[in-house]
């Protein structure tokens, strides 16, 4: 057990920061950087600390770690295990009925044309034209929309938050809104839930689970969390005071709408009333009401699909992603959307400020972060703005430079809007320049700054794979990573508030400004 | 018939008008339907230009015109059913008896007798606009003996005809089954266009499903019965029949592609045609309203919202009311500061008294429902109040069949004016009901008596008829069933002696003679007797979710309640300058707290809580079964919503311990 982590202290800086993770890097000076001048990385002066191989435990969250080989996928989709049967002809009948019910008409379409020998010339003559002129028309629609050719998997893998996510034993990740618990998605379509102070972790598991692709815990509410999965949206309601590890299918309400799969991504409103689910297949997004299960379509054709929905916290605006260089921003009173072409890349992540008033986007293969404002008043603005660019930059390391910089992969925001993370995509065949996630100090008012704060890295070999904020940290703001080698770490930032901005409500900013650092529970745990 | 003036403000300057609209517009797009049907009756795959030239020139022929002119009457009345039927609390029948009873209603059978000629009408214009074969009823035919040129009867357009008749009667009825006429609230608000647009390829869907399942049907009913109209028409009209013809209520003469075509596109134009209507008024009637918070002027003082909040007698008005609060506490800083300011000279909050004065009485009232169903229950339907006594029945009760296994338990509703179906003309019929309606309602409690039965006879309709326990033999037989003396006597086969010496059921406080012992042995005799036969157990066994869905029908008016007050609430921890909120607070959470107990004894019950089946496609709106999940959704989101603003000071409030135990639990999230 080692005593304390490192105290690093910024000078001229307000707020005091006690950044601790494998891999520290601090920055000396402060720059003010203002809305709409660009922030590199390169421009400022970044000194290296130290390495501090201290991973740190606030209060006593669980930091589980799942390896591939402890968990064991479905090896194989279900389709394919027909091979491991006896062949056996059935008729003709029993094959086209069974083929229309697993594969819709392509499936019986295809059956047909496959045994010639036993139905009328003409008709399998007509059911090859069929075919044919289906799939060429598919095969247009698939030049248009090139996502639409990727199958079910590979699509969910494609627009998946949790980056590389085929071959991540963590599928998703989710902080419950107002609770120290977390639920985590695994590669065996299993769901644990860790809480604080329980050894309890509660695993689930369904029938139609497969392939989880998002989770999110409905907003004031103890028990619902939603899951995006393949063909459907689950609803779990998991008692919180119930002991069972293994709550039975019948807590889950299954929703689904034909044609809207697989899921990618979902959103509960902030009031908890409404789930958005959103599919790259399905040019509608759908708005559930989970307790009626019922679902209104909100159908626009541009973009082909919907791939990435963020609700706003404030709950006025709605942001959703399309495969296509297309996003929408929806107002949720009147549902009516506005649409932000981009000029290249779809839109990869993006993070809304705690009082709704600023969007920050990344693009596909883009190393810039924009940012978008919105005002009831004067309507925002009418173009996004670069506001920092995160080219390759290197900087001086232990072992020899370290270059930092890439496609930003994954926003996050601290819910008092006071850090921001960013996930830069590295270079695996270069030998030092490994994905970060780089920190920033950010302010909205008066204007909007972005400061460079730290880096944090995993160990070697390590590549963080998905990162959040806990929705309610006191004493800070505390970002939990979901690394390569199936760790996941809490990282705390402590600091006081600069300032009681930001849309919380004043008793979280009473009781961070009170917060006693050094009666905190701290403990630190020697990684080899 | 109609006088306007008895209603109120709102339904004369608003609903009126939202109607008018949506009937301007139905008529507005009927011209498209219309090409849309021509182009695809007279559809040929080989020859494109020839067909396109055809339908141009059929669009513009006065034929066309002419039944363009129909249609346009048709959507009229429509329209003008839409307004008289449509109701925000839909009528959930609680048996098979009950359903049966509804369908027969002389009111349903008027209704139905005007859709079946509607349908005739519109058919009668589609198999003109197909033209061909099917145009006239007439045609000349060729006698095969003599070779004289005679009229005979044209079958295809008597098909034809019938078929509208026939959609038109299973459109009536399925609007009674479904509940066509309820319209319902969407979860999020949306622009009328965009709303209508969205809607309109499940719109599309539906009448194409409908129209496929009703020309299967009438095929069916065609093929057995389709003699004795074609008969009846040929001789009245005095037309032969071809017999060189194939005659169509035969396998052969069914199976024809061409016509079975025509007749489920003219099916579909037709429903397509009145769903349009239905779609069009349900988004005109929900279209959101804003009522003012606080009146300028004097006269317009009954407009304002606490004013129309505490309304009772337009239904609709207090929905739109409650939907208003419920926007204008999530939306709008401006509105919820006026809720929260006090009266000029006088300083009393009087906006947010009065309506959460409102909210909080229509949630205690549904409090006492649920607990007054609990205890009938739980009392295994041993009601002690039998307070509808059978004196008040009419003596023309010799009519009513059997009242079976129908319990009346009085579950005391409060909410008397909820229940008010919301129909626009309701006090206007209520004169003339004695002489139109006693041959047919002859008893308001059994179980023919549908809430629209009891508005026609001009009672207050207190309750659906099936609050109380879910029956079974058993129990019924072992509990002292008020069964109704006159049914009783009628099944026993009986003749009363007189109706004085009947007694009533619950009559603890005479003493029991030996004639009352008698008729009570008698009675439980023939209950068994009727619980053994299963076509009336099947009639009269109660639908297990009903009394569920019939105790939460309204229950959209208790969600907007309580997503105002949450929100209102919410927004006046930073917002509430003089802290009215606070002086109401304590009501507030007891008033929520007691509900949700109210509310999950409720789901402890059989039946509850199992979901209902979802139906695939149909224009009949199911929302209503799903109000309770809804409402218990909500109302612990609005106690979460309370308790994670107000935190810690929750502690000072003043509530009782057990409230506050429980809201201790939703401060540690664990309910």
């Amino acid at each position: 057990m080692f005593p304390s982590p490192v105290h690093i202290y910024t000078d001229g800086s307000d707020a005091e920061d006690h950044v601790s993770s494998a891999f520290v890097i601090r920055h000396q000076k402060k720059r003010n950087i203002h809305h709409q001048t660009q922030l590199s990385l390169a421009a400022n002066a970044i000194i290296l600390a130290g390495v501090v191989c201290v991973w740190l435990q606030p209060c006593d969250l669980p930091s589980p770690q799942f390896t591939r080989d402890t968990l064991k996928g479905h090896s194989r989709p279900e389709s394919s295990s027909r091979s491991a049967f006896l062949d056996q002809r059935d008729t003709l009948w029993m094959r086209s009925a069974g083929a229309w019910r697993d594969a819709g008409l392509y499936g019986l379409l295809d059956e047909i044309t496959n045994s010639a020998e036993e139905v009328p010339r003409f008709l399998a003559v007509g059911s090859a034209c069929v075919l044919a002129l289906l799939r060429w028309a598919s095969s247009f629609h698939g030049s248009l929309f090139p996502h639409l050719t990727l199958s079910s998997d590979e699509m969910v893998a494609e627009f998946s938050q949790m980056l590389d996510w085929s071959d991540s034993a963590l599928r998703s990740f989710a902080w419950h809104p107002h609770t120290d618990k977390f639920a985590v998605a695994l590669l065996d379509d299993s769901i644990r839930i860790y809480k604080s102070n329980s050894s309890a972790t509660p695993t689930l598991k369904h029938r139609c689970q497969r392939s989880v692709c998002a989770l999110q815990w409905k907003p004031l509410c103890g028990s619902a969390l939603a899951v995006a999965c393949q063909s459907c949206l689950l609803i779990w309601h998991v008692d919180p005071t119930s002991l069972s590890t293994r709550p039975s299918s019948g807590c889950a309400q299954v929703l689904s709408h034909p044609g809207h799969s697989p899921i990618t991504s979902i959103a509960w409103s902030p009031t908890g009333s409404l789930l958005v689910s959103a599919s790259p297949v399905d040019t509608g997004m759908m708005v559930w009401d989970v307790a009626a299960e019922s679902a209104v379509p909100l159908q626009r054709v541009g973009g082909g699909g919907v791939t990435y929905l963020s609700w706003s916290p404030d709950g006025s605006r709605l942001l959703a992603a399309t495969p296509s260089a297309l996003f929408r921003v929806w107002e949720t009173r009147m549902w009516t959307c506005e649409r932000w072409p981009c000029l290249k890349g779809s839109c990869q992540s993006a993070c809304w400020s705690p009082d709704g008033g600023c969007l920050l986007l990344s693009m596909q293969g883009e190393r810039v972060i924009y940012a978008l404002t919105f005002s009831d008043l004067t309507g925002g603005s009418k173009a996004a703005s670069v506001v920092a660019d995160l080219s390759e930059t290197s900087f001086p390391g232990p072992d020899g430079d370290l270059t930092v910089g890439g496609e930003v992969c994954s926003l996050s925001w601290d819910p008092r809007g006071e850090r921001l993370a960013v996930l830069l995509k590295g270079d695996s065949q270069a030998v030092n320049h490994p994905s970060v996630i780089a920190v920033f100090k950010t302010r909205s008012s008066p204007v909007f700054e972005l400061l460079p704060c730290g880096f944090v890295m995993g160990e070697a070999g390590a590549e963080p794979r998905f990162m959040q904020f806990h929705p309610h940290f006191q004493h800070g703001a505390l970002l939990t990573v979901c690394w390569s080698d199936g760790r996941i770490s809490h990282v705390p930032f402590y600091f006081s508030s600069a300032g009681l901005l930001g849309g919380d409500s004043p008793q979280q900013a009473l009781a961070s400004n009170t917060a006693d650092h050094s009666s905190n529970k701290l403990y630190t745990e020697q990684i080899s | 018939m109609f006088s306007l003036k008895q209603n109120s403000w709102f339904i004369r300057k608003v609903v009126i008008w939202r109607a008018v609209a949506s009937i301007a517009w139905s008529v507005l797009l009927l011209p498209v339907t219309t090409a849309v049907f021509v182009l695809l009756s007279r559809f040929s795959l080989f020859h494109p230009i020839q067909w396109i030239s055809d339908c141009t020139s059929l669009l513009a022929a006065s034929s066309t015109i002419f039944s363009l002119v129909v249609l346009c009457g048709v959507v009229l009345i429509t329209g003008f059913f839409n307004l008289e039927f449509y109701t925000l609390v839909p009528s959930i029948p609680c048996s098979r008896m009950a359903l049966l009873g509804t369908v027969l209603h002389p009111r349903q059978c008027v209704h139905s007798l005007v859709y079946c000629t509607m349908g005739m009408l519109v058919m009668w214009c589609a198999s003109v606009t197909i033209g061909g074969r099917y145009s006239t009823l007439g045609t000349t035919c060729r006698q095969s003996e003599s070779g004289e040129v005679v009229t005979c009867l044209n079958e295809y357009h008597l098909f034809i005809l019938l078929a509208g008749a026939f959609m038109g009667y299973s459109h009536s009825f399925l609007g009674v089954v479904q509940n066509m006429y309820y319209v319902s609230f969407q979860p999020i608000q949306q622009y009328k266009y965009p709303r209508f647009k969205g809607c309109l390829p499940m719109v599309v869907k539906c009448s194409v499903i409908q129209a496929l399942y009703s020309a299967r049907n009438f095929a069916a009913f065609y093929f057995f019965f389709g003699y004795a109209p074609k008969t009846w028409i040929s001789s009245t009209l005095n037309l032969q029949i071809d017999s060189s013809l194939q005659p169509l209520d035969s396998l052969t003469g069914l199976l024809d592609l061409s016509l079975l075509y025509h007749l489920s596109i003219s099916g579909t134009f037709l429903y397509l045609t009145w769903y349009l209507t239905v779609l069009l008024f349900r988004i005109y009637v929900t279209e959101a309203y804003s009522f003012p918070v606080q009146s300028t002027f004097t006269e317009d003082a009954e407009q304002s919202l606490p004013k129309v909040l505490a309304e009772k007698n337009t239904l609709v008005m207090k929905f739109l009311a409650l939907q208003d609060l419920a926007l204008l506490s999530q939306h709008s800083l401006s509105r919820r500061l006026e809720v929260f300011s006090l009266s000029q000279p006088g300083g009393h909050a009087h906006n947010w008294n009065a309506i959460s004065r409102e909210c909080l009485s229509l949630l205690s009232e549904l409090t006492q429902r649920l607990v007054a169903h609990q205890d009938a229950v739980a009392s295994n339907g041993r009601v002690k109040s039998q307070s509808a006594s059978s004196d008040t029945r009419s003596a023309s009760s010799s009519s009513s069949v059997v009242s079976g296994t129908e319990d009346i338990a009085e579950t005391p509703r409060l909410s008397v004016p909820l229940r008010t179906p919301g129909s626009v003309f309701k006090s206007s019929v209520g004169g003339a009901n004695s002489a139109l309606t006693a041959p047919f309602t002859p008893d308001v409690d059994s179980p023919f008596s549908s809430p629209a039965i009891r508005r026609l006879v001009g009672q207050q309709d207190p309750q659906s008829p099936c609050f109380g326990t879910v029956q079974s033999p058993h129990i019924m037989r072992r509990g002292p069933k008020p069964w109704s003396a006159s049914t009783e006597s009628q099944s026993s086969g009986s003749p009363p002696a007189s109706p004085a010496t009947v007694p009533s059921p619950p009559a603890a406080s005479q003493k029991p003679s030996f004639l009352a012992q008698w008729l009570q042995n008698r009675r439980e005799q023939v209950k068994s007797f009727l619980a053994k036969r299963v076509l009336i157990m099947y009639l009269f066994n109660k639908l297990p979710e009903a009394s569920s869905q019939a105790l939460f029908a309204d229950s959209q008016a208790h969600i907007w309640a309580l997503q105002g007050l949450s929100h209102l609430v919410a927004a006046s921890f930073s917002e509430d300058q003089f802290g009215v909120v606070q002086t109401t607070l304590p009501n507030i959470l007891s008033c929520l707290v007691v509900l949700l107990e109210a509310v999950d004894r409720h789901f402890k019950l059989p039946h509850a809580s199992s979901k209902p089946v979802r139906t695939i496609c149909s224009m009949g709106d199911s929302t209503y079964k799903t109000l309770r999940f809804l409402l218990r959704a909500v109302l612990k989101t609005t106690i979460y919503k309370i308790t994670t603003t107000f935190g810690e000071h929750l502690n000072a409030v003043n509530i009782s311990t057990e409230h506050r135990k429980r809201l201790q639990q939703f401060l540690e999230f664990k309910d």
